[in-house]
């Protein structure tokens, strides 16, 4: 029972992490075979650091994924404490579901209804081309918004709600009562919080591929575009380096979230 | 509801014994409802300084309502919260003399114990050595010495409340607001922090406005006991008063354990129950006033069946330590009596009561909701005590 088990854990593992491992592999190749592997070599990485475009969108996508992050968590937190606030559960409980629906949409509709919106709007300015950075933006933030509420409303709900009302007791405004004590309470969720929108942000095609304009292209459109002619192995040493870069974020959000948990239990 | 016209020059004679007192806090004509339901019911109420006041009553009455008003959380929907002889209705918590102990403490988890209670001093920017000085002294006044560096979320239920009263009292206000601090602690512990938060308030001389649902505890720690239900002001007196000359059958149920009848006065210092006449110290009722007579456990004595002014059979008897409770039917109505003698049960005894054992109170809408000892058992009447157990022993 107890080897069928350790196989059936394996399969899984290799099953889900094969893939990565061929690119991992591949992105090394000397050759640009996809089936043989003429040997170890950096040149693909080395190319990929002289290849312009593709380090563009590059810093296209981390210009994206910041803003998108900081703007998300700021707005995700302030949503988040707001719906506390809220006396009905009834409007509590629809507010919630209602900030849910982004995330359980599929990508393709959320995408192209914000497309519509854009251009639509931009008809009604008189623009031609209304897609741009600022466009890709609203539909990040958009996108990462349920998920910060998600990590900071229930680091809320565990909150003793009379922590604030001590503060405010023994001398602070309400507003430094939020930063002095409510703040230091729902820190690991606001963290979570941002990493997931970064994440998000990062690796999203979909909505992205809708909404970006010709002057601002992401690391993903950009891929998908490339692909219509061939994928050089350049692509797998870019992918392998972002796989690493999201395995760290990951790895630190749990960390952080462990470290937090530990003194309360 | 309470102190129709009286003067607050008597108010304060009669509380303190003739020593003027300043009113510090004044609740003047407070409504206050949520979502349609009312919660206070035109509240009035004067707090003096240098006071132990204890909002006394089941959940629900309005008591934490009503510290919530004093302390700024809640809003009053009808009437004037005045402090120190300024209307203070708009002005925010923290801006008010007035400190706060909560019922879950609401320690800062991310702060330890030195810098909890350094809180206020902090946020009023008194300098480093101030700071450390007061917050030692106040550590040693709950004694906590040497816990600066501990984090609060590793003290037990009893070391953050002291820190809590700490915290509140660092800053010197005017009056501490206390709601239910004790509830959450056991019993043993629960009379050493009586004793402890009555030395507080005597030491420091800060006005304390303290709510619990436990009568016991508001006996034995107050100066002044307001007994509150459904939102109304029952009762404002002294704890003896409070016990010895209930207003109404809510009151006289509520604090203690007390047999409630229903009685006529027949003329002054003469009132008729349970079939019989018996002598008493009220007076003041008209003539063939249907009115509600308490007789305290404790006030019956039991004799022989042919001495008894009334006269019964023991149905229970239980030993409670100091006392027996002595269940006794007396024509279909069960008396409780407490007695050091021992009786059997089923024996045949009577009841003498003294002239002062009995209180005659006016019918009230409480008259009649408080029946007898019939299904009484210690058991049912924890369960059926109006008061926040669940809230308490989680």
């Amino acid at each position: 029972m107890k080897t069928t088990s350790r196989i059936y854990t394996a399969l899984v593992f290799i099953f889900l992490f094969a893939p990565i491992a061929i690119l991992l592999v591949f992105s090394f190749n000397e050759s640009k075979s996809l089936s043989v592997f003429g040997g170890f070599s950096i040149k693909w990485y080395r190319e990929l650091l002289h290849d312009e475009a593709t380090l563009e969108s590059v810093r296209n996508t981390l210009l994206l994924a910041v803003s998108a992050m900081v703007i998300s968590t700021v707005m995700g937190t302030a949503a988040a404490v707001g719906i506390q606030k809220l006396r009905s559960k009834w409007l509590r409980t629809a507010l919630s579901t209602a900030t849910d629906i982004p995330m359980t949409n599929p990508d393709i509709i959320t995408g192209i209804s914000l497309m519509l919106m854009f251009v639509f709007v931009g008809r009604l300015f008189g623009l031609a081309n209304s897609l741009s950075f600022w466009t890709m933006l609203i539909a990040h933030v958009t996108f990462c918004l349920p998920y910060v509420i998600l990590q900071v409303l229930p680091r809320l709900r565990q909150m003793d709600p009379s922590l604030p009302e001590a503060a405010q007791d023994l001398g602070c405004p309400p507003l430094r009562a939020f930063f002095k004590v409510v703040l230091p309470e729902i820190r690991p969720g606001i963290v979570t919080g941002a990493i997931m929108a970064f994440t998000l942000s990062l690796d999203d095609f979909v909505i992205s591929y809708f909404t970006s304009g010709a002057g601002f292209q992401t690391l993903p459109v950009r891929i998908y575009n490339m692909t219509k002619k061939t994928v050089t192995p350049k692509m797998y040493a870019l992918a392998t380096i972002i796989f690493f870069v999201i395995l760290a974020l990951l790895l630190i959000s749990n960390l952080t979230d462990q470290n937090k948990k530990k003194p309360n239990q | 509801m309470c102190q129709e016209g009286r003067s607050p020059v008597f108010l304060q004679s009669e509380r303190f014994g003739g020593t003027l007192m300043k009113k510090i806090v004044e609740l003047k004509n407070i409504s206050k409802s949520f979502d349609g339901e009312t919660v206070l019911d035109n509240i009035n109420l004067d707090i003096y300084d240098n006071e132990f006041l204890t909002l006394l009553g089941p959940s629900g009455c309005g008591k934490t309502t009503t510290l919530r008003i004093i302390g700024g959380f809640e809003h009053p929907d009808q009437g004037d919260v005045i402090f120190m002889g300024e209307r203070i209705n708009d002005m925010p918590p923290h801006k008010r003399n007035v400190n706060t102990v909560f019922q879950k403490y609401a320690m800062f988890p991310h702060l330890n114990v030195f810098e909890n209670i350094a809180f206020p001093l902090r946020e009023r920017r008194v300098p480093k050595k101030t700071i450390e000085e007061k917050v030692h002294e106040m550590l040693s006044m709950v004694m906590l010495n040497g816990f600066d560096h501990r984090r609060v979320t590793s003290l037990s239920g009893g070391q953050q409340q002291r820190v809590a009263i700490a915290r509140a009292l660092i800053g010197q206000p005017k009056v501490l607001l206390l709601d239910e601090p004790l509830g959450a602690l056991d019993l043993k512990l629960r009379k050493d922090m009586q004793q402890e938060l009555k030395k507080i308030q005597k030491a420091t001389g800060i006005t304390f406005i303290f709510v619990t649902h436990d009568q016991e505890e508001a006996l034995t720690m107050s100066d002044t006991i307001v007994v509150m239900s459904q939102g109304r002001i029952q009762q404002i007196g002294t704890p003896q008063d409070i016990y010895n000359e209930p207003k109404n059958a809510f009151v006289a149920d509520f604090i203690g354990e007390s047999n409630i009848l229903d009685g006529t006065m027949l003329k002054d210092l003469m009132v008729r129950f349970s079939g019989t006449t018996f002598q008493c110290v009220d007076k003041g009722f008209a003539p063939q006033e249907p009115v509600d007579v308490v007789v305290r456990p404790e006030d019956v004595d039991i004799v022989a069946q042919e001495k008894g002014m009334l006269r019964g059979v023991v149905t229970s008897v239980t030993f409670m330590g100091v006392h027996y409770e002595v269940i006794v039917d007396i024509g279909g109505f069960k008396w409780m009596i407490q007695t050091t003698d021992y009786v059997g049960e089923g024996e045949y005894i009577g009841l003498y009561i003294e002239p002062d054992a009995i209180h005659i109170m006016k019918k009230s809408e409480y008259s009649g909701l408080y029946g007898d000892y019939s299904s009484f058992s210690n058991e049912l009447d924890e369960l059926s005590d109006p008061g926040e157990e669940s809230e308490d022993y989680e």
